[in-house]
């Protein structure tokens, strides 16, 4: 509006204010950004939200990191405790130590803070994960978001990276342990994994220089660049859109939803302090990282109940995994005077190593198979992709049988069952629980696309029981409202794409491979009720009035 | 004494007299009271006390550990284990034990005080082994700053940093030692009672195990200065934590704020 009027005649602001206002306003052309942004529109979906729950822990993990690095000393020099906490009093130990010792008994709120940070940053890699969950079951990654989607995977492991680099700061017993694991994975890298360890750690492990150099990394390399991974992450928001679940209206042309001023920057401003609210409870309520259980690092001992954070979790799974020995084969060879400790190298690397690999490239392999160069910005039900919701099942499965290897002791402990017996039943899940996984989710996700082929053809079942003249029974089925029959059938639903000849008129091996796995992946299929069905289902039913609706949907469709 | 029997009839008299018996009974039972206690702690047991753990011995124990103890396929020989394993493993409920498995669980005892002090007197007397430990050792005012250095060399590698417990092998755990007595704690020190392996006095001192003692107990009564300590596990039940409860509320949350739209 302001626009408009300034063209004609110039704007004078009355007050101070907005004298003020004014001046910056006709320099940085804020309210243009302004009217820009306040009309961008977002679907609301619960769903949607994990990705700012990520956003707004990253805040606090600024936050309250801060206030941390105010009191925090990351040296390695040795000093005796003289604080409040008298089990650790004349210990020896490291000033770092003393300080995180120091900060959660003698600075005033300290210990919170440092809850504050530690639970926001469990909560930040979480709903980073169930945020790529959600955008993977849905389809959200398909053109023109692909890149966005390796984007939100970097900001995944410079998470986890910034996650384990804190994780290592308080130079406590188990964050020592955590970074020996670590050390022993680098030395197991062949030929150059001594080396890079020296580097690391400025010598032989742990020597007195690791824990600044991971603060260095902890407080601003990391964190700079999961800010710059935020800003391009968001900005590919702004230029792709929002996604939205299938519905009435809405196509690949638009987005339904509010704009974001007033009230969904309202709500997601007010989001925020919720986010903040509930980690602020949790802090207050519930102790993370205990470091004055751990005692100060010493080589020596290893504590029962040493894991790492929830997110490295499943790397340190698969080490409790993997065997040393099977009957009589070694995982471990000696070439050319090299130690290659395979026992070591596989298990930790190997399925990260997948699972990255994967999750980075899976949006380019799902392009190549189903030659869709479409923009899609409808979301799927996960449902109305079997085969992709299965692979994300059986990937997710594979992962979490890994995860819930890191804490066998404590499943054997509080199931009342034999460390032996989790390892190994753990070990043939992590071979046929994936596989498992992808037969049972696929056959649940075609299962309730028939259901749901069958609620849309027939309607929704009352419980009514009705009895007609010539005494047969009937339920009463009752048509569903135009939005609930949209969502049954409007979807679609690829059927395999053959092999098809390229430019030569030559059926390459490559192709074949594609229709392969087309036909893998589009196999198995539920079409969605064709407005045909829908009438002839309609036609012999009791429900001519809804007749119309349909067919005015099925043009639509 | 003229003048006491003059005054014998004053009223305050027969308070004075019934003060002055009070007072005699208590002092002569304080001392008799303390004159059993010290009896009490010194571990040398009488023979009649050996005598009664024999017969118990013999209708609970032997039907395992062998007539005499001498031990059988099932269970192994008791002679030279001391009174300090009896006390142990029959004090804490352990034995006899409730079932076979791969270690004894604990149990409501099923021996009082005084049989579990005759048995203990009558496996002392077949050979010499550790006694149950003086009570200056249990006093708990040892230093628990260098307890918890033992501790964390010593045991934290199964029973855990915050002694919480943990998992062996095959079935076979450490348990959690909240609640514990010291009495029992020195003993398992003293005895490697299950899969516990023996610190005698050459590994960690008396003086050492009474700081072990203290620092436990120390731990134990301070309690989680950062609030509910999720059972002292670590990372993972904090893990399980924040994704249950923390995404769970917020995921609460989430819905409630995008509800009002269809």
């Amino acid at each position: 509006m302001s626009a408009s009027s300034t063209a004609e005649v110039p704007f004078v602001p009355k007050t101070k204010v907005g004298r003020i206002t004014d001046f910056v306003d006709e320099r940085v052309g804020g309210s243009g950004i302004l009217r820009e942004f306040g009309r961008k529109v977002f679907p609301d979906h619960w769903s949607f939200m994990f990705g700012e729950v990520a956003l707004y822990s990253f805040v606090i993990l600024l936050m309250s990191g801060t206030f941390l690095t105010f009191f925090f000393d990351p040296s390695m020099a040795e000093t005796h405790y003289s604080g409040s906490y008298t089990p650790l009093t004349n210990v020896e130990m490291s000033v770092a130590y003393n300080s995180s010792l120091n900060i959660s008994f003698d600075v005033r709120g300290g210990l919170f803070f440092r809850q504050v940070h530690h639970w926001a940053a469990l909560l930040f890699v979480a709903s980073l994960g169930v945020h790529m969950l959600r955008v993977f079951f849905t389809g959200a990654f398909r053109k023109p978001r692909e890149m966005n989607w390796v984007v939100g995977g970097v900001l995944l492991i410079l998470a986890m990276a910034e996650g384990f680099t804190g994780y290592s700061l308080p130079d406590d017993l188990l964050s020592g342990n955590g970074l020996r694991i670590i050390d022993g994975v680098i030395k197991s890298i062949p030929v150059i994994g001594t080396y890079i360890s020296f580097f690391l750690f400025g010598g032989e492990f742990p020597g007195t220089a690791i824990i600044g150099r991971l603060y260095v990394l902890h407080i601003l390399l990391v964190p700079a660049m999961i800010l710059l991974m935020i800003v391009i992450h968001l900005f590919m928001v702004v230029v792709h859109k929002h996604t939205q679940y299938p519905g009435p209206g809405r196509n690949d042309g638009n987005v339904v939803g509010y704009p974001l001023g007033p009230v969904y920057a309202a709500k997601a401003g007010g989001f925020f302090f919720i986010v903040f609210g509930v980690v602020a409870l949790m802090a207050a309520m519930f102790t993370i990282n205990p470091i004055w259980n751990y005692g100060p690092y010493d080589p020596s001992p290893v504590s029962a109940g040493t894991q790492p954070d929830w997110y490295i979790g499943f790397v340190d799974g698969a080490l409790r995994l993997m065997p040393g020995v099977v009957n009589d084969f070694h995982f471990e060879y000696i070439i050319f005077g090299h130690v290659l400790t395979l026992n070591v190298l596989l298990p930790a690397l190997v399925p990260a190593g997948i699972i990255f690999t994967v999750l980075f490239t899976y949006p380019w392999i799902e392009r190549w198979i189903t030659k869709d160069n479409r923009e899609h910005h409808v979301l799927d039900r996960p449902r109305n992709a079997p085969t992709r919701t299965a692979i994300g099942v059986a990937g997710f499965t594979w992962y979490c049988v890994m995860w819930a290897a890191a804490g066998s002791d404590l499943i054997a402990t509080h199931f009342h069952v034999a460390l032996n017996d989790v390892t190994y039943w753990l070990r043939t899940l992590f071979f046929i629980g994936p596989i498992i996984a992808f037969m049972v989710t696929k056959r649940v996700a075609l299962a309730l696309q028939r259901k749901d082929r069958e609620i849309a053809l027939h309607g929704r079942e009352t419980g009514r029981i009705v009895r007609l003249p010539h005494g047969e029974f009937i339920e009463v089925h009752a048509p569903l409202d135009d939005y609930k029959q949209y969502k049954l059938v409007g979807f679609e639903s690829p059927s395999p794409l053959a092999a098809q000849p390229n430019e030569h008129g030559v059926v390459t091996p490559k192709e074949k491979r594609r229709a392969a796995l087309s036909k893998w992946f589009f196999e198995d299929r539920v079409a969605p009720a064709t407005p045909a069905e829908l009438e002839a289902a309609h036609g012999h039913g009791h429900h001519e009035a809804i007749e119309s609706s349909e067919e005015h949907k099925s043009l639509s469709h | 004494m003229k003048a006491l029997s003059q005054k014998r009839r004053h009223p305050l008299a027969a308070i004075a007299l019934l003060l002055l018996g009070l007072l005699v009974t208590g002092g002569l039972y304080a001392v008799a009271t303390t004159v059993n206690q010290a009896k009490a702690d010194t571990t040398t047991f009488s023979a009649s006390d050996a005598q009664e753990g024999g017969k118990l011995f013999a209708a609970n124990c032997a039907t395992c550990h062998g007539m005499g103890a001498s031990g059988t396929k099932d269970a192994p020989s008791l002679v030279g284990v001391g009174a300090a394993a009896v006390d142990f493993q029959v004090g804490t409920g352990r034995m006899p034990m409730q079932m076979n498995g791969p270690q004894a669980q604990e149990k409501p005892r099923q021996f009082n005080d005084q049989q579990t002090q005759q048995l203990a007197a009558y496996v002392a007397s077949l050979g010499a082994g550790p006694a149950i430990p003086d009570a200056s050792l249990l006093d708990e005012k040892g230093d628990a700053a260098k307890g918890g250095e033992l501790f964390r060399v010593n045991c934290a590698m199964c029973h855990n940093a915050a002694a919480a417990g943990g998992a062996l092998t095959r079935g076979k755990f450490a348990p959690a030692l909240a609640g514990v007595s010291g009495q029992h704690i020195y003993e398992a020190m003293a005895t490697g009672p299950q899969n516990m392996p023996v610190f005698n006095d050459a590994n960690i001192s008396p003086e050492g195990k009474r700081d072990i003692i203290t620092f436990l107990k120390t731990i134990e009564a301070n309690g989680s200065p950062g609030g509910n300590d999720l059972g002292s596990l670590g990372p993972v039940s904090e893990g399980l934590f924040v994704w249950v409860a923390g995404l769970g509320v917020i995921i609460a949350f989430t819905i409630w704020l995008t509800s009002r739209t269809s």
